[in-house]
């Protein structure tokens, strides 16, 4: 060691290092251009319709944002991953409608069918994930070929089988009381019914967080999205994370597929389409690169709840809804558009 | 003929690890081939690392230098010759293979994700975890302490460990690539051309490194096309050319003059002064090019 030049074990606090105050570290999170919209939005709406704060309107919000925030979690960290998934609004569909003809096919209790479910949600998942990597072929192209093949299974098989556009009910099957009780029931609290949707989105939201700030996991999501090259040349499992992403988007959206069949007791099998489109805009919209290697799973979170607030608000504002759409779509360019100037501010100091 | 041209296989065997003293190396390769497809991209090669000994590998552009390191880093397999780690053939499968068997790399492009913070780099792959079952997760701060101390040892003054890596000059990203490597435990390190896109005191700080992984008792593969950064620091020298070798030397067996002769190449340098007559009105430029063939004439004992 006659080169080394003998350093303090642990350096004082380096004068090149600008005390950062906790305000720009704040500015420097993914989340933040989302975080300051959905301020803006809530104060706007607040303003224009004095309904929008009520305790039960908030709920409502909740439940809307909660539908969309649910595949966003997995969405997010997918995107975080670099990878894009164009199938999940069907495949949402394709768990629920597996769940409701199995069991009404074969008579068995309506968990047997849920099961199965969860089963099929994962294999689209792996699936995805597993052609993905075999072919190295863009995501976008391997998921829109699963999105149309999965639209054309969901409304072939339901006709086959049913012999009908929509799943027959299944409300008086085994089961069916304990599922709903699960997937599809509301809590009450303080007087105003919170659907349990809520509370699910607001768990993997958490265990999504926890995921990627704290495990090993989640260190191997950034580093496959930012660069999957480098992280195999570390050893980073790369197929394994990729496959594991896209069938955590698959456990997401068999929890919605089962919400959408338990909350009613039938599906529409040509539902679905264009949902695909909400997810990705919520993780967008939250912060994360379409690029992958940068976001958060409370940025998708906000996200969706921009996406619930103005869903909702142009109701409670008593405008007509038809503006929805272009309200959503010049959200999403404001949104992206706050990010890039946040970060770059940010990276700047 | 060149006297110092001595059969490589006979080389090897001659040659002693300085710690075992016997010719088991640390890692070896003996008459290694690749082709990809119908492209021979290196063919019978043959050279030794051991502890605490460089070991450079010269070449210019589609020498094969970088699948000669693909193979030692089990990025590709070799399809002809041996590879041999402590005397044992082996043969690796995966990246991960590679450095299960301590060998560890520093690409040219570094493998680190420039959107990451320094210590998630620093860790990746290899990160350390606490707790249990489901509920393991990673020990951050233990991370961020280790990162700060082991970039301090080497000298790196580093500000902060949060900062993306992709902030930090080419010379700190290789000096925090090759830390990465000398901590966890590598027994080998391939360095990929890491002075090739620095400075030259960038280069000077890269090259200070490298000594200091090998004082600490690691067997280095320095790959570079610049003899004048292979010279100093290395104990043994591979020249390749064409994906074949063309010379494998000990230090005190050659002169930098003579490396650079040889990797220069006469031929070329011959045609260059031609095609420039050729076009006439460079007088000075070809007188140039002339007197440097003349010198590689006269240290490589060749004629042109």
């Amino acid at each position: 060691m006659t080169m080394t030049q003998t350093k303090p074990k642990s350096p004082a606090p380096d004068e090149r290092v600008a005390k950062r105050s906790p305000f720009q570290k704040l500015l420097g999170r993914p989340e933040v251009g989302a975080l300051v919209g959905a301020i803006v939005l809530f104060i706007f709406f607040a303003l224009v319709s004095p309904t929008f704060t009520q305790p039960n309107a908030l709920a409502t919000i909740l439940y809307g944002s909660s539908t969309i925030g649910i595949m966003a979690v997995g969405v997010s960290l997918l995107m975080i991953g670099g990878e894009f998934d164009l199938s999940t609004g069907v495949a949402v569909i394709t768990s629920a409608l597996t769940a409701s003809m199995f069991s009404w096919y074969f008579s068995t209790n309506v968990w047997v069918g849920v099961l199965l479910a969860l089963v099929v949600s994962l294999s689209i998942g792996y699936i995805n994930g597993w052609i993905l990597m075999k072919t190295k072929l863009p995501s976008f192209i391997v998921t829109l070929a699963t999105f149309l093949m999965l639209t054309g299974l969901n409304l072939g098989l339901t006709r086959l089988i049913g012999g009908s556009v929509s799943s027959p009910s299944i409300s008086n099957m085994d089961g069916f009381a304990s599922a709903r009780a699960v997937f599809a029931s509301s809590v009450t609290i303080g007087g105003v019914d919170v659907k349990i949707t809520v509370f699910i989105w607001f768990a993997l939201v958490a265990v999504a967080t926890w995921v990627l700030m704290r495990t090993r996991v989640g260190n191997w999501i950034f580093a496959v999205g930012g660069d999957a090259n480098a992280a195999r040349a570390v050893g980073v499992p790369v197929k394994a994370t990729k496959i594991g992403l896209f069938m955590g988007v698959g456990f997401c959206g068999w929890i919605l597929g089962m919400h959408n069949l338990f909350a009613f007791d039938t599906v529409q099998s040509g539902e679905g389409v264009g949902n695909e489109f909400l997810y990705i805009i919520a993780a967008v919209i939250g912060g994360c690169l379409l690029t992958g290697g940068y976001g958060s799973a409370i940025g998708g979170a906000i996200g969706a709840f921009i996406f619930g607030m103005a869903n909702k608000g142009i109701v409670y504002a008593q405008w007509n809804p038809d503006w929805f759409k272009f309200f959503l779509g010049l959200m999403l360019l404001l949104a992206t558009i706050v990010n890039l100037i946040v970060k770059r501010r940010a990276e700047l100091k | 003929m060149n006297a110092k041209e001595i059969d490589q296989q006979t080389l090897l065997q001659n040659e002693k690890d300085p710690l075992t003293h016997t010719p088991v190396h640390l890692l070896s390769l003996e008459g290694v081939g690749k082709h990809y497809g119908n492209i021979i991209a290196l063919s019978d090669v043959t050279m030794a690392v051991d502890n605490g000994r460089v070991t450079c590998v010269l070449g210019d552009n589609g020498a094969g230098k970088s699948t000669l390191i693909k193979i030692i880093a089990g990025l590709h397999q070799h399809d002809a010759g041996v590879l041999n780690i402590m005397g044992e053939e082996r043969k690796f499968d995966s990246p991960r293979d590679a450095l299960d068997a301590g060998i560890a790399t520093v690409y040219q492009d570094l493998a680190v994700v420039p959107l990451m913070p320094i210590w998630r780099n620093f860790f990746l792959g290899s990160e350390l975890t606490s707790g249990f079952g489901p509920f393991k997760s990673m020990d951050v701060d233990k991370m961020k302490e280790i990162t700060l101390k082991e970039l301090a040892e080497m000298g790196i003054d580093l500000r902060d460990v949060e900062q993306p890596i992709g902030q930090l000059s080419g010379g700190e990203r290789q000096c925090v690539a090759i830390a990465r490597a000398v901590y966890f435990g590598a027994k080998v390190l391939i360095l990929d051309e890491p002075t090739a896109a620095l400075g030259v005191k960038q280069s000077g700080v890269v090259l200070r490194y490298i000594l200091q992984a090998r004082d600490r008792g690691l067997g280095v593969i320095f790959i570079t096309h610049n003899p004048h950064h292979a010279f100093p620091v290395g104990d043994r020298f591979l020249l390749l050319k064409r994906g074949k070798s063309i010379g494998y030397y000990d230090k005190k067996d050659i002169t930098l003059d003579e490396l650079t002769a040889q990797m220069a190449g006469g031929a070329e340098l011959a045609e260059l002064a031609h095609e420039l007559e050729q076009l006439g009105g460079h007088g000075d430029i070809v007188k140039e090019v002339q007197g440097e063939v003349a010198e590689v004439a006269q240290t490589t004992g060749k004629s042109y």
